[in-house]
């Protein structure tokens, strides 16, 4: 701490190359960030009128843009399939963060075509408050519905958190994983508390989301501070060497593990760190609680298995039997708490939360064949979830979208054509043959199976019985009984809505009866750099 | 300086906030607790950068981003208690019940 030290450390400094960074590997990143920031300045310097369609256009364009570089770099990617670190190995460009960041923006085009429906509401806009500052049911509030306002900030947004999404997955070393996930998090807790209807709902969610994501990347960091001592390094190849060694019990590297586990965890919603997941998922408005669900959980997965994989292989024995508990309880405890829900969304919450589990299940078989059947399954699981939210927004009522299990009841006689396909849906959450939520399941348990965790593939075939039950309880109450008289109505949306539950229904019956060119991409992909 | 000095003083201040996260009932006061979470991991980070001797300093790196981040959070933190302070007079976390499991289909 003397003036010698400092002196050094200056020096020390100067000897440092200057950092290169391949711009055409970040490319993706890269165009979606440019996106959000062409998206504040529409903000800024469009009039109100024309900010709807330009906010649009350019996201649909910059993340179509992006999907293209991703399909151009998985094209140049070496025939060994093995990938390459850039940005002075910040970030990595192998196969699972290219498999992951294009599903990213397949489901983010999907989103804002949901983001952008305004057909729906009977006094016209989209499914976010005309001015979020003002308090419900105030004058400025009716002024701004009045005036026909809408919060066109949602695009932008929406972008931003989807730049983070893409880099969670992506991020080699801690500090970018850090970074990363607070790039998606926040505009997320934002979007959160945006609802039209039901505000004061939405504002909670907001806050209750925001409290806990805060409080779960401090335990991240502190994790990611305690690992850093550990190995002297924030990358996670370093951090991997210097664990591969590590025979005795390190307290600073298990405190670490345990403590950025936990932070990931939170993020993918895993018990027993699920708590916020069906609160959040239900007040937040429907579009975005379709992006969250799908979309964080796709990066999210994709960043823990990258930490686990690459920063962590040699205390596999250490953190393994912890994870089969969590996947386990997971499980267990989404299946059975959504059994007793009366509420769509939170139906969906708990569904998502034992998908969770058995994400985890293959994740945790420790091989390539754990890589891509999670993979998989992800692309699976994230396109039936938005689907089955798109459904959810168009099922109205006087008061907005009718969520309430009971006014479901005989949807399937007033309108067959929707609630066949959120039928669809739930069987494809059930994992029934021939929807894609089959081949997903069937792919982690054989790759957990394989992997030496038998117990863990017993209890999620058990627990996907009785989940089974409850997605069939809401079909059954769909097409066999009576409708109600005030019941609600299902409204015709425009092509957007269409397309995005068209593209659901489209992956989710193509990987259910043809799964094997996707599962042949994820196996291709499997491979992350070190 | 011995590091177990600053590593003690950070888990105190970590275990403060934590406590303050799920004792206290006002926002702005589990706020504040996350912040002192978030500086507690600053010290870590700041001792394991001059204790490893890091040339290339990443813990003071990770600790500028670490402040950056947590002013960003915190001002949309605010932001959101704020706005439901506005419509309901009230920022303790207890009374925000209207989402909970106990209430048949809330809507």
């Amino acid at each position: 701490m003397s003036m010698s030290t400092a002196a050094t450390a200056t020096l020390a400094v100067t000897k440092v190359d200057a950092p290169t960074i391949e711009y055409g590997k970040l490319s993706p990143i890269l165009i979606i960030a440019g996106v959000a920031v062409v998206g504040v300045l529409i903000e800024a310097f469009l009039p109100r009128p024309a900010r709807y369609r330009a906010q649009l256009t350019v996201a649909l364009v910059g993340m179509i843009a992006a999907f293209g570089a991703v399909v151009w770099l998985a094209r140049d990617l070496p025939d060994d399939h093995r990938g390459s670190v850039t940005a002075m190995g910040a970030v990595a460009v192998d196969g699972p963060s290219l498999f992951l960041q294009g599903t990213l923006l397949l489901i983010g085009i999907a989103s804002v075509l949901l983001i952008g429906e305004r057909r729906l509401e009977p006094a016209g806009g989209d499914a976010f408050a005309p001015q979020a500052a003002a308090a419900p049911g105030s004058q400025q509030e009716k002024d701004a519905a009045a005036a026909g306002w809408t919060q066109t900030e949602v695009y932008p947004l929406t972008m931003f958190s989807l730049v983070g999404m893409l880099l969670f997955p992506a991020a080699n070393d801690l500090l970018m994983m850090f970074v990363a996930l607070e790039i998606l998090s926040l505009p997320l807790y934002l979007l959160c508390g945006l609802a039209r209807r039901h505000r004061l709902l939405s504002q909670e969610a907001a806050l209750k989301y925001f409290l806990l994501g805060a409080f779960s990347s401090a335990f991240f960091l502190f994790g990611v501070a305690m690992l850093y001592g550990y190995s002297g390094s924030v990358s996670l190849d370093k951090i991997g060497v210097a664990s591969a060694g590590a025979m005795d019990n390190d307290a600073l590297l298990l405190i670490g593990l345990a403590m950025v586990a936990v932070g990931l965890l939170f993020k993918v919603g895993a018990v027993p760190f699920h708590s916020w997941t069906p609160d959040v998922y239900q007040g937040a408005p429907t579009p975005i609680t379709g992006f969250m669900a799908a979309a964080t959980k796709v990066a999210a997965f994709g960043a823990m298995m990258r930490f686990f994989y690459v920063a962590l292989p040699g205390m596999r024995w250490d953190w393994r039997p912890v994870m089969i508990g969590v996947a386990i309880v997971t499980m267990v405890a989404g299946a059975i708490i959504a059994i007793t829900q009366t509420d769509v969304k939170r139906l969906l919450a708990y569904s998502s939360i034992a998908h969770a589990g058995f994400i985890l299940t293959g994740m945790i078989a420790m091989s390539d064949a754990g890589v891509s059947s999670t993979m998989f399954y992800l692309v699976a699981y994230g396109f039936v979830t938005l689907g089955a939210f798109a459904v959810v927004t168009l099922v109205r009522d006087a008061r907005g979208e009718a969520t309430h299990l009971s006014h479901w009841a005989g949807l399937g006689r007033r309108s067959p054509l929707v609630a066949g396909v959120f039928a669809l849906f739930l069987l494809a959450f059930a994992g029934i043959p021939l929807t894609s939520g089959f081949s997903g399941k069937f792919a982690v348990f054989q790759a957990a199976a394989r992997g030496g965790a038998g117990s863990l593939v017993v209890v999620g075939v058990l627990c996907s019985a009785v989940a089974a039950f409850f997605y069939v309880r809401v079909i059954v109450l769909m097409f066999f009984s009576e409708p109600k008289v005030d019941g609600p109505t299902v409204v015709v949306p425009s092509v957007m809505t269409t397309a995005a539950i068209a593209l659901g229904v489209a992956v989710t019956v193509v990987l259910g009866i043809l799964p094997q060119p996707v599962l042949d991409l994820a196996d291709k992909a499997a491979l992350f750099v070190h | 300086m011995h590091l177990v000095y600053p590593l003690v003083l950070a888990v105190l201040l970590f275990g403060i906030g934590l406590y303050g996260v799920i004792a206290r009932r006002n926002a702005i006061l589990v706020l504040m607790s996350i912040e002192l979470m978030l500086n507690a991991v600053n010290i870590n980070l700041v001792a394991f950068d001059m204790y490893l001797r890091d040339t290339l300093h990443a813990g003071q790196a990770l600790t500028l981003f670490v402040i950056t981040i947590a002013a960003a959070e915190i001002g949309l933190g605010l932001a959101i208690v704020l706005m439901v302070f506005r419509n309901r007079a009230t920022t303790d976390i207890p009374e925000l019940r209207e989402l909970a499991e106990h209430k048949e289909g809330s809507v």
